[in-house]
């Protein structure tokens, strides 16, 4: 029985172990971070690969809203969109939005689930930083939501809506969607780490998810809200996600930098959160 | 990594060096000021009742937990101080069944080969001769959610292994396992320390298990280490007949047949929790 690899070190005692020649610095950590992100995008793609149900499930809410809540007020010309695009289409970007949020609030309770189920700690036992754990755990959210956009997309040009086709523009969407969805991960882990049981979490990923959504301009612009909905809008990281993905799939928005500028800075501040979190976890 | 070791000086370190190590759960002293040495090669079988400190002393020795005061060491390097570096010396199988289920045995190895950054080069091979070495040649493609209670504890020690740790840390390895597949368990891990001479710290509520396998036994009781030694001079003690449940039972009182009065609300906790998530 030979596990190990010829140079590389072999189990047992004995051996000095030295620190000194591991790679240490900036970039190493830097290499690191990349390697663990890349990691648990692998087994996210792996786990949609050998269960796609969920893929399938899920785009039925999705196909709800575009098919019946979209067709409908699209009929009644109530909503005015900007530079009077179709609204189908000023919809699709939402919706897009919405399932990428209704993924992403779910790796709280997956946190702590692993947590129970001890898969948690042991990958904490491995030389992975919190703050990667959490980083790679976000993106991983990220890569099934992209998947399920581009489900959406496909659904909403069934419809009949015309997105984007330039490929840089779709690029940029799918970074935005990822980059939205690892956000509302780490806001998931970040309450996970401060309710810490499982069925407390359900509850309240259940109270946010709609209010983010009523609350954002996936459904409608923001400029007909009441102003106290506006204020709240204005915090709500969702709608700057929903903005930066109309102006790249379908051209309104004007502010696409500053969007993203938002989206960014948000993402940096959930993941060094639920990171500082991530033992109280581990600890209980 | 091998070869050197200039600067660390860690070649004649103890696998394990606990000094005056405690933990505290707000009032209770969960693990109370523990000394324990563990030489290399050396397995180890860290014993007690329910709520006696085992697990917080693994939790602190895994980097999961810090110390209250005290200090601990892996083969000379300090946990606290650096974590990162004792986590790359470690196998660490937990309690709870904990492969994931929804990846098949391959992947389960390949995702720590690659958290242990297992070179590219070497890594399918590493997975592979782990997995085999585990016995799950022939199920290594099928998702972890199709194994029994005895495979998958196989196949956390051959996640355990791919970092080819120089210290396996086992907690609780046969707990809820029907006792062949305790017996199947046993005989790998006796095998790989016999053809590594891996150091093993493991704890265990089975006596005999203990006394089969272990090298030398620390009693835990209250947080405190009672008695140290190896299982036939711990059974000496008392005589020629005695077994190491008398030995346990003459340290720690008569715990085994009551409820532990305290320390055990974690536990209790823990069992809650289960049971909501089941309910």
């Amino acid at each position: 029985m030979t596990f190990a690899a010829p140079g590389a070190p072999l189990a047992g005692s004995g051996e000095p172990f030295s620190p000194d020649s591991l790679p240490h610095g900036p970039l190493a950590s830097l290499a690191r971070l990349a390697s663990r992100v890349a990691t648990l995008c692998w087994v996210e793609l792996r786990k949609i690969r050998h269960d796609r149900t969920e893929l399938y499930t899920r785009a039925i809410q999705p196909a709800l809203w575009l098919l019946i809540y979209g067709e409908v007020f699209t009929r009644i010309h109530a909503i005015p969109t900007p530079r009077g695009v179709p609204y189908l289409a000023y919809l699709a970007p939402g919706i897009i939005a919405q399932s990428a949020l209704f993924i992403a609030i779910f790796y709280g309770i997956q946190i702590i689930w692993e947590r129970d189920a001890g898969v948690l700690t042991k990958l904490m036992v491995t030389p992975t930083p919190r703050s990667a754990l959490i980083t790679g755990k976000a993106f991983a959210s990220g890569v099934r939501s992209l998947i399920q956009g581009i489900v959406v997309v496909i659904i909403a040009a069934l419809l009949g809506v015309t997105l984007t086709v330039n490929p840089l523009k779709l690029i940029g969407a799918a970074l935005v969607l990822v980059i939205g969805s690892a956000f509302f991960a780490c806001l998931s882990m970040t309450i996970a780490g401060l309710v810490v049981a499982r069925d407390r979490l359900m509850g309240i990923g259940q109270a946010i998810t709609m209010p983010l959504f009523f609350s954002s301009s996936a459904l409608y612009p923001t400029r007909i809200m009441p102003g106290w909905l506006q204020a709240i809008s204005k915090v709500n990281p969702l709608s700057y996600e929903v903005e930066a993905l109309r102006g790249l799939l379908i051209g309104t928005s004007t502010t696409l930098w500053l969007d993203c500028a938002i989206l960014i800075v948000a993402t940096l501040a959930g993941i060094t959160a639920a990171s500082l979190l991530l033992p109280r976890l581990a600890s209980s | 990594m091998r070869g050197g070791g200039a600067g660390t000086g860690v070649a004649v370190a103890e696998a394990v060096r606990c000094a005056d190590l405690t933990f505290r759960f707000g009032q209770h002293t969960a693990v109370d000021a523990v000394d324990l040495a563990i030489a290399p090669g050396e397995m180890h079988g860290l014993l007690g009742p329910n709520g006696a400190g085992k697990t917080t002393t693994i939790r602190m020795l895994t980097t999961l937990i810090k110390p209250v005061s005290g200090s601990i060491s892996v083969f000379g390097i300090d946990v606290t101080a650096r974590p990162m570096l004792v986590r790359r010396m470690i196998g660490y199988v937990p309690q709870a069944l904990s492969a994931d289920a929804n990846l098949t045995g391959v992947e389960n190895v390949e995702l720590f080969a690659r958290l242990f950054d297992v070179p590219r080069k070497v890594r399918a091979r590493r997975v592979a001769d782990a997995l085999e070495a585990m016995g799950l040649t022939d199920a290594a493609t099928r998702l972890a959610g199709t194994y029994s209670g005895g495979m998958v504890r196989r196949l956390e020690l051959a996640q355990a292994l791919i970092n080819a740790p120089r210290l396996l840390v086992l907690d609780e390895p046969t707990v809820g396992l029907d006792p062949i597949a305790r017996g199947v368990v046993w005989e790998y891990i006796a095998r790989l320390r016999d053809e590594h001479s891996m150091t093993v710290l493991m704890t265990t509520h089975y006596m005999d298990e203990a006394d089969a396998n272990c090298d030398r036994i620390s009693l835990m009781h209250r947080g405190k280490i009672r008695a140290t030694g190896t299982p036939d001079e711990l059974k000496g003690t008392l005589g020629d007949e005695a077994t190491l449940d008398d030995v346990f039972r003459h340290y720690t009182g008569d715990t085994l047949d009551k409820a532990p009065e305290e320390g055990g609300i974690r536990d209790v906790r823990r069992a809650r929790r289960t049971a909501r998530r089941l309910g």
